[in-house]
């Protein structure tokens, strides 16, 4: 352990289930009834597609990695569901989440996954690479940090056109050993970019836990300081913390332009990705001990019928509604085609998917 | 029609495409206040202000994968590398960022980054800053390479090159950049993937790009004069897309084929160019196909022996004699 004062995870945290002291935070007060139901169903249906991914794995469906949010649900939700018209988001390859949040549609998300031509990429990204630019969300990225300069850059094409908005750039913990995502933190501070950088801190990269690969161990967020940027840590097992301290970040790149970190604290319950046997690494105890009491959907949930928005019947229909839709997603993703050969080739250039009399560029350029 | 140098037809056509083009951005090491290591971009700040032409930190991966973030939200960013040598620290962002992002989102994305800066041996400046990677950078699709090699396709092509929509990466010369040649005052493109025939001939065929293309002119000039052979010189302008039936034409002309590049010979352009001679032109071939490359080690220091690491005329003369005989 570093030496130096280290940041534990916020006190919030150890505080057993109960009202969030952010439910009456500005960024929630203004929450009408219907926005939280929406907010919960959101949750919910993250957290059933991404377990009935897990059947489809196993039913040898999903080739490759097949990385899951289950536990993070918040993280994408509450930082997301704050979104407007000119904020734009990127992400790793833990990126189902985010897709669904943006208002992907199931179908074409599980269809991605087994690799069919009615998936989001047309069944040429994967799990690792979904991408939405009409919902303003730019991947689903498999290069660990690769995505943290791309996300500076869509934050640069905002602020270059006047517009009052920002880009919410997702890591993962491990990746801000990346040296890219300090060169993209020196340039969004020196520029003064509306770019958000959100670590989604579950405590490892892969098997590899914080301590065993960070100096300075448990404040990431506060690398922040060595750039001048300003920081803040959340407790990402709250919905509400997350959306009241998005909101501050967001109104600071809306309005002074100004680039923050975040650092979520949260949990992946399942392992780094399906094949992970999760043995060696971290106890039994640990995940169950999270999945008991710091479950950010039944936390929610459970705000929710304290605060007498949800009755358990809806819970009921909702989590049924979204476990159908999942199951339909699957059916769907399972009986669409294939793509072909000859699709192998499309969706390289521009140009050549576009030719016609005003195409300038000439000569071979996939070659036999 | 006026003759400015390799340099000033860079940054003409830089110029241009700024008034053009309000997305266009120049960015990069050095490109603003310092008028550009190799003052390609001189005058532009001045005229276009630091909205426009931005001076960036030390920071290839950085920078470069900003440039290609805002491309996708159709910034169209010039990126200066002071070298393309430095691009191997970015190397993540040009290839696997740019190069993948359009195919691995079905087509739902595109990147139209320019990326520009020298790519050449013998300036005398060692191995680190004197690689050449256009068959590095070729070899994956979804990326366009392109070497100018005189100041008309300098202009022609970079301008091409910024309105094209795929990611384009344009490898010029520092030894060439004072060359001087008569370059159009009116808008006009090189269009990508186009060869173009230097010097006409009928006994051999030399298939070159960037420098070696001046190199082998001059080979041809001592081939005409002192053995009277009849050189054709067929500059490649753009590496990928690769203008194949310009080349076999030729080869079909002069049924004799020497590849000159300044690239080491292990995968180099001439590799796949010979593949394409032999499985297009076979029984049109009176001799095997010869080839001239930088001798294939790190790039050399002292500067005679770098001058004669890289292709040279005389070596060329050799190798065009013994495809000849
Ligand atoms: C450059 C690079 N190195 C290594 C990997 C392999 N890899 C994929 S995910 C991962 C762990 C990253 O952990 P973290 O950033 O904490 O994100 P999390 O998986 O916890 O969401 C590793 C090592 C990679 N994809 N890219
Ligand atoms: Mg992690």
């Amino acid at each position: 352990m570093a030496k130096n004062a280290v940041i534990t995870h916020p006190e919030s945290l150890k505080r057993p289930a109960g009202p969030s002291e952010y439910a009456k935070d500005p960024a929630n007060a203004s929450l009408t009834k219907a926005d939280k139901i929406a907010l919960y169903t959101k949750m919910a249906r993250v957290r059933h597609f991404e377990q009935r991914c897990i059947r489809i794995y196993q039913q040898g469906k999903i080739g490759g990695f097949l990385h899951l949010y289950v536990g993070q649900e918040a993280v994408a939700a509450g930082t997301i569901s704050l979104l407007g018209k000119f904020d734009h988001l990127i992400t790793g390859y833990r990126d189902h989440a985010h897709g669904l949040l943006v208002g992907m549609s199931m179908k074409e998300c599980m269809a991605e996954l087994t690799g069919k031509v009615t998936g989001c990429s047309k069944g040429k990204g994967g799990s690792m690479h979904y991408f939405a630019p009409d919902k303003n969300y730019w991947g689903g990225h498999g290069i660990v940090g690769g995505q943290v300069p791309l996300g500076t850059g869509l934050a640069y094409a905002v602020k270059y056109r006047g517009q009052k908005g920002s880009c919410l750039t997702f890591m993962g913990d491990g990746a801000i050993n990346q040296g890219a995502v300090h060169e993209a933190y020196n340039l969004a501070a020196l520029w003064d970019l509306p770019v958000i950088f959100v670590i989604e801190n579950n405590g490892y990269s892969m098997g590899t836990s914080q301590e065993r690969s960070t100096a300075h161990p448990g404040c990431l967020a506060k690398r922040a300081e060595g750039y001048n940027m300003t920081w803040d840590v959340v407790n990402g097992h709250d919905v509400y913390e997350v959306r009241a301290k998005t909101a501050i970040a967001l109104k600071r790149a809306h309005e002074e332009s100004k680039p923050t970190v975040l650092e979520i604290f949260t949990y992946r319950y399942f392992g780094h990705s399906m094949s992970d046997p999760d043995k060696t690494y971290r106890d039994k105890e640990e995940v169950k001990g999270y999945r008991e009491t710091k479950d950010p959907v039944f936390l929610f949930e459970k705000e929710l019928l304290d605060e007498g928005v949800l009755t358990k019947a809806l819970v009921e229909s909702i989590n049924a509604a979204a476990m159908e839709e999942a199951d339909a997603a699957a059916v769907f993703a399972d009986e669409s085609p294939e793509p072909t050969v000859a699709d192998i080739t499309k969706h390289i250039y521009w140009e050549e998917d576009n030719r016609g009399p005003k195409t300038t560029s000439r000569g071979t350029i996939i070659f036999e | 029609m006026a003759v400015i140098s390799y340099r000033e037809a860079l940054r003409a056509a830089m110029r241009e495409e700024l008034k053009r083009d309000e997305n266009v951005v120049i960015m990069g090491e050095e490109v603003a206040q310092f008028n550009g290591a190799y003052k390609v971009t001189e005058g532009l700040l001045k005229e276009f202000g630091p909205k426009r032409i931005v001076d960036t930190p030390i920071s290839e991966a950085g920078f470069i994968g900003l440039g290609i973030g805002a491309s996708m939200l159709g910034i169209r960013p010039v990126m200066e590398l002071m070298f393309w040598s430095f691009s191997y620290v970015a190397f993540d962002q040009v290839v696997n960022n740019a190069g993948n992002i359009r195919y691995m989102s079905g087509g739902l994305i595109n990147c139209p980054i320019v990326i520009r800066g020298p790519a050449n041996g013998g300036t005398n400046v060692g191995a680190t800053h004197s690689h050449t990677p256009e068959a590095i950078l070729a070899s994956h699709p979804g990326i366009k390479v392109v070497c100018p090699a005189t100041p008309y396709d300098a202009k022609g092509l970079m301008k091409a090159a910024i309105r094209d929509n795929d990611p384009v990466y344009v490898m010029e010369n520092t030894i060439l950049y004072n060359d001087k040649g008569e370059v159009p005052d009116d808008d006009y493109i090189v269009p990508i993937g186009v060869a173009d025939i230097k010097r006409e001939g009928t006994d051999l065929t030399i298939v070159a790009h960037g420098r070696a293309v001046i190199t082998s002119l001059k080979a041809a000039e001592i081939l005409e004069k002192e053995h009277g052979v009849s050189v054709e010189v067929v500059d490649l302008r753009s590496i990928r897309p690769l203008d194949e039936e310009t080349i076999i034409a030729s080869v079909r002309k002069t049924h004799r084929a020497l590849l000159v590049e300044e690239n080491k010979p292990f995968c180099g352009v001439d590799a796949q160019i010979a593949y394409l001679i032999q499985s297009r032109a076979f029984d049109e071939l009176d001799a095997p196909i010869g080839r001239v490359s930088s001798i294939d080690a790190p790039q050399m220091y002292s500067k005679k022996m770098e001058d004669l690491q890289l292709p040279y005329p005389a070596r060329v003369v050799a190798a065009a004699l013994k495809v000849l005989a």
